[in-house]
């Protein structure tokens, strides 16, 4: 082997572990925040999707009259020293006699769900609205960026309140209405990224070649638009979960049974004195999973964009 | 300066008049029938139709719209379906509550927060600095309502009998009444006047009444009582400051102007509080002017878990009670506020940072 054939495999592997999409692997890798934010979140997923194997019961199966038990029984752990003829119920059971843990195990698949059907309707129509109002300009930019600042005006859980006033309460409801009211800020990242793309050379080139708008937008702008896209998308699914749980805990959102975190928090707050574990786990549960949102959209926007680093 | 607080005021008018639209859109698109809804599902089709005409709704929308906001600017709100009153002097007696709870979290929030920050950005990946952060992560992730119940079952239930006792819920004690200023003064008022109502609303705010009428005992069952609710309600804006001073902080300690500083043998305090802290001070007070809204957003949660008779939890029993003027008009003037404290915001970088105003 000679000298020459060393050095251009060395490029090789140097062009390599240089792709972008390698460099930027590594810099996630190198953010604590990411690494801890994801792995809950890769856990969290693994119970979304495993859940009927690790729930005991299920999640809405009433048990009375099939165990010897009483509504709001207090967490029994048969290795913490409960009595063995007991039930074993690890977070307890809740008013109407269901078992606590596999509520609390299906209600992440709910959050999830929650989480990125919003936000990914979010980012659809604010990304349309976003790159027309970046890409098109003019009075067409002026109406519609006005109209996101007067979404932006209410303070979101408010206005997701007022939405489904008029839609009617209802998981799905409520799910469209903390959509509706985090488009504007896709809308506003998209349209920020589309004006400072369209004004670069490529971009030139691409129209100099003949290229059409909706190939210049559609393929060469939001393709490069894409990720500070990811960040809001992240730290956006953490809002959405949270206001979602806030609706539901109000009775606007999610309705029994329905195995979710908010509207069991919200039906049993008023035993938080006689049953205070049918009020700490959903809610630590919430706070797990939002945490590890906001902690991975924190990595991931220092990993892409250090200067928009908090 | 004034172009500018001109300029800035005639931005948000656009932004305001938005707002009433989609208020006034979401009224409208409510399901069913206004009339059935006011007079209940017997009302006959005559009824209905005087209703109609006397409220306007045979009116087209364009003209109905106009209506709506000249009551508006009158302050005239319409009536609550379910008390039969004024709308406005529901607002008058529920906003107080409100002010006074948001601004407690408010300033909770900024004189922990703040500090925090400093500290963190100053002993930069210290022991300090990492708990503060894994504190603030924490804090922007929790449920309102949740931090509100488990405070309420530590304080009210597990601290029962000592002197950490807190109230979980209520203003104040009952048998504790405060005397309104007003009447300690010796003004003589009449009762539904405008002067009344004016009057009424400032002694409503519990603590600055005992403030300024010197009822110490009133005042410090008040704040007892207030402690709990404006805790939860601060965590997530406390959180939310302590990172923005951190990072605007390490921002600004970069700069070469505090080398400057620290080189020409500036005692490190000054540098801190001085040089940095007043060029970190402009982000952090923008961030401070958007957390009102979450402020506003969570005093809907923190109000009815502490049963405290604010505007948040009229607006959440209006939207149970489907009682629709009160929901139109509470969301309304909670984003009014919420732009007028931000315009406010704006107005105030030209006095933090003097370079605004050339622009």
């Amino acid at each position: 082997m000679d000298s020459l054939q060393l050095e251009n495999e060395a490029k090789q592997k140097d062009y390599r572990s240089n792709s972008l999409f390698r460099v930027t692997l590594r810099s996630i890798f190198r953010q604590r925040s990411a690494i801890i934010g994801g792995t809950i979140l890769i856990f969290l997923v693994l119970v979304a999707i495993f859940a009927p194997w690790i729930a005991p019961y299920d999640p809405e199966e009433v048990l009375i009259g099939k165990e010897d038990i009483t509504k709001r029984a207090k967490p029994c752990i048969h290795l913490l020293g409960c009595p063995e003829d007991e039930p074993q119920h690890i977070l307890g059971v809740d008013g109407n006699v269901r078992d606590e843990f596999s509520r609390v195990i299906f209600g992440t698949r709910v959050s999830l769900f929650i989480g990125f059907t919003t936000v990914g309707f979010a980012i659809i129509v604010g990304t349309l609205l976003g790159a027309i109002a970046g890409y098109i300009g003019g009075w067409l930019d002026n109406v519609i960026m006005r109209f996101m600042d007067v979404l932006l005006a209410f303070p979101s859980l408010l206005l997701a309140i007022a939405i489904v006033t008029v839609l009617g309460r209802g998981l799905q409801n409520a799910l469209l209405a903390i959509a509706i009211v985090s488009i504007p800020r896709y809308a506003r990242v998209i349209r920020g990224s589309v004006l400072s793309i369209r004004e670069q050379e490529f971009v030139s080139a691409s129209q100099a070649l003949g290229g059409g708008h909706f190939h210049i937008l559609f393929r060469r702008i939001l393709p490069n638009a894409i990720p500070p896209l990811i960040v809001q998308g992240t730290l956006g699914i953490a809002a959405a979960i949270l206001e979602a749980a806030a609706l539901s805990f109000l009775g606007l959102g999610a309705q029994p049974p329905t195995p979710e975190w908010g509207t069991m928090l919200g039906s049993e707050r008023n035993q938080v004195f006689t049953a205070p574990h049918l009020v700490f786990f959903p809610g630590l549960a919430i706070m797990i999973t939002v945490l590890s949102f906001n902690l991975l959209g924190d990595g991931l926007r220092d990993a892409i964009d250090p200067r928009l680093k908090e | 300066m004034t172009q500018y607080t001109i300029r800035r005021i005639l931005y948000s008018i656009p932004v305001l008049i938005g707002i009433l639209v989609v208020t006034f859109v979401i009224a409208r698109s409510i399901p069913g029938d206004p009339c059935k809804a006011m007079l209940g599902e017997k009302a006959t089709a005559e009824v209905c139709e005087r209703f109609n005409r006397e409220q306007g709704l045979d009116k087209s929308i364009p003209v109905q719209f106009w209506i709506y906001m000249n009551d508006i600017l009158k302050g005239d709100f319409g009536e609550s379906i379910r008390y039969s009153r004024p709308v406005t002097i529901i607002l008058i007696e529920r906003l107080p509550m409100t002010i006074e709870l948001g601004f407690v979290a408010l300033v909770l929030a900024v004189i922990v927060g703040i500090p925090l920050g400093v500290i963190s950005a100053v002993k930069r990946n210290s022991i300090i600095d990492v708990v503060t952060m894994l504190i603030a992560n924490t804090g922007v992730s929790m449920p309102v309502y949740w931090l509100g119940l488990m405070l309420a079952y530590v304080f009210a239930l597990l601290l029962k009998d000592t002197p950490f006792w807190l109230a979980p819920s209520g203003r104040i004690t009952a048998g504790i009444i405060p005397i309104p200023f007003y009447e300690v003064f010796g003004w003589m008022v009449e009762e539904e006047t405008f002067k009344y109502h004016f009057l009424e609303f400032f002694s409503n705010m519990y603590i600055f009444n005992s403030l300024i009428t010197g009822e110490w005992k009133v005042l410090g069952d008040a704040l007892k009582h207030l402690i709990l609710p404006s805790v939860a309600l601060s965590t997530i804006p406390l959180s939310i400051i302590a990172r923005m001073t951190r990072s605007s902080m390490l921002e600004v300690l970069r700069q070469d102007y505090i080398r400057t500083a620290r080189a020409k043998g500036l005692r490190e305090n000054l540098v801190i509080l001085k040089h940095a802290f007043r060029n970190a001070l402009l982000p952090i007070s923008t961030i401070i002017g958007l957390q009102l809204g979450t402020l506003f957003a969570g005093a809907v949660l923190t109000e009815s878990i502490f049963g405290l008779a604010g505007v948040g939890r009229m607006l959440f029993e209006a939207i149970t009670a489907r009682d629709f003027p009160i929901v139109q008009a509470f969301t309304v003037v909670i984003a009014v506020g919420y732009v007028l404290a931000n315009l406010l915001v704006d107005i105030s970088y030209a006095f933090i940072d003097p370079r605004i105003k050339l622009e």
